[in-house]
């Protein structure tokens, strides 16, 4: 009883990984979790909806077609408004990682689901393919032209060697600050709901008095989680955005 | 007492799953591969389906509704146009026809007048033709009358000489030129 109280304002719990289907590959635990769960359910969601509502191919859309047909207008707008044109040949790499972020954020709005993001290890893979793809890309196609990324052009010879070593620090520093960005805050944001949220509970059992002070932690609660809702989509789009520049960095190295 | 508590409660908060390790599930590196593993492939399956199937097939969605549209708008403007040619080869055939219509109708008026004119004319000659023959045998006859006059005046005169003298006619040539004074 306690314990069960306990876990239900431990605003950590939501966090907690658990074995669905227990796998081991040469004694590294691979396990099918709550987390693949929700990766899986994220993936089938997003397909789904982008899948059945094109399914039609109208001249003029539905409800849904728009939608689909917005957002990636939306993400294409970003890329090659940071991009240039050439960038779109990036496109499905971007649109794939805005839907992923977007839709595993939104379903972390849901109660009792999982929020994929607020997993360092997930937006740091993430942030690990952009940077990755720019890295590959970038040396793939500029060779050595690439290192000029570290070498802004009109900065005095003397200068060059303290700018390059911020400008290689700052490189180094995107992944970290891409992927902490967006696990912070979700996690952030879900401890937060789950704290005001908790304090809501544990006020009603005290009575009278208690409920009717629980009314100031509920209505922060109710402005807290249209707040997450927000920052689900603006940490997708943020995400989305900088990954567009970076891949700008990789298409064009002297800037 | 308090200490027992306070394990308790410790191991309360923290039961389920975090057995394995007790540090904060994000930072716990244990499910680092599976998440790994899974995020791989559940993303390598995203990005294909979407380069493959969903992102081209709202590219041909865009760009047909584009094309269409583009097509709809020069098609438009075509049409447009030659409304525009029609309605003006329209306005020129209709000033030509009303320009022709008033030509027409000034030498319809013009040949008819001069008709009537010729008309007129042929109907006056002949009029006058008619009187003046008519003024020549009226006159005529009034010469004619005229003579006769003198020679039934004459006649009279003379029989009535005989009657009121009696006896004997006076000569013919007399009576006559008695007659021819006395109509002077």
């Amino acid at each position: 009883m306690a314990g069960n109280s306990g876990n239900a304002i431990d605003p950590i719990h939501q966090f907690h990984i658990s074995k669905i289907f227990p796998v081991e590959i040469g004694g590294v635990d691979f396990s099918f979790t709550n987390a693949s769960l929700f990766m899986v359910v994220t993936v089938a969601v997003a397909t789904l909806f982008l899948v059945l509502s094109t399914n039609r191919r109208g001249l003029v859309p539905s409800r849904a077609q728009l939608m689909a047909e917005m957002s990636y207008e939306f993400v294409a707008a970003t890329l090659r408004g940071s991009a240039g044109n050439d960038g779109m040949r990036f496109f499905p790499l971007v649109f794939s990682l805005f839907m992923f972020v977007f839709v595993a954020n939104m379903l972390g709005m849901f109660p009792y689901f999982f929020t994929v993001t607020s997993q360092i290890i997930v937006t740091f893979a993430l942030a690990m393919l952009v940077i990755g793809t720019v890295t590959v890309y970038g040396f793939f196609k500029h060779g050595a032209g690439f290192l000029k990324l570290f070498v802004p052009s009109g900065v005095p010879a003397g200068v060059v060697p303290l700018v390059s070593a911020i400008e290689v620090i700052s490189f180094l520093s995107r992944p970290v600050s891409l992927s902490v960005r967006l696990f912070a805050n979700m996690l952030a944001g879900h401890i937060t709901l789950k704290v005001f949220a908790g304090f809501v509970v544990m006020l009603t059992g005290l009575g009278a008095a208690g409920v009717a002070s629980a009314i100031l932690p509920l209505a922060l609660t109710v402005a807290i989680t249209a707040l997450e809702f927000l920052v689900a989509f603006l940490q997708a789009y943020v995400f989305t955005v900088l990954t567009c520049m970076y891949l700008a960095d990789a298409l064009h190295p002297s800037h | 007492m308090s200490n027992t508590q306070d394990t308790n409660h410790v191991e309360h908060t923290e039961v389920p799953g975090v057995k394995e390790s007790g540090s904060f599930p994000p930072f716990d590196s244990s499910t680092y591969p599976s998440q790994l593993l899974w995020l791989v492939l559940s993303f390598a399956v995203f990005y294909w389906v979407m380069s493959k199937v969903v992102l081209p097939r709202i590219g041909g969605i865009l760009e047909d509704r584009r094309d269409r549209i583009a097509g709809d708008m020069a098609e438009a403007s075509r049409l447009k146009q030659e409304t525009d040619e029609a309605i003006e080869a329209y306005e020129s055939a209709l000033s030509d026809a009303r320009k022709k219509a008033g030509s027409m109708a000034n030498e319809a008026r013009a040949k008819v007048k001069a008709e009537t004119e010729s008309a007129r004319a042929a109907a006056e000659e002949q009029l006058s033709a008619k009187l003046s023959d008519a003024e020549q045998s009226i006159s005529r006859i009034k010469a004619e009358s005229l003579s006769h006059v003198g020679e039934i005046a004459a006649e009279t005169t003379g029989e009535l000489v005989k009657a009121l003298i009696g006896g004997r006619a006076p000569a013919k040539a007399e009576v006559a030129k008695a007659v021819d004074a006395a109509l002077k």
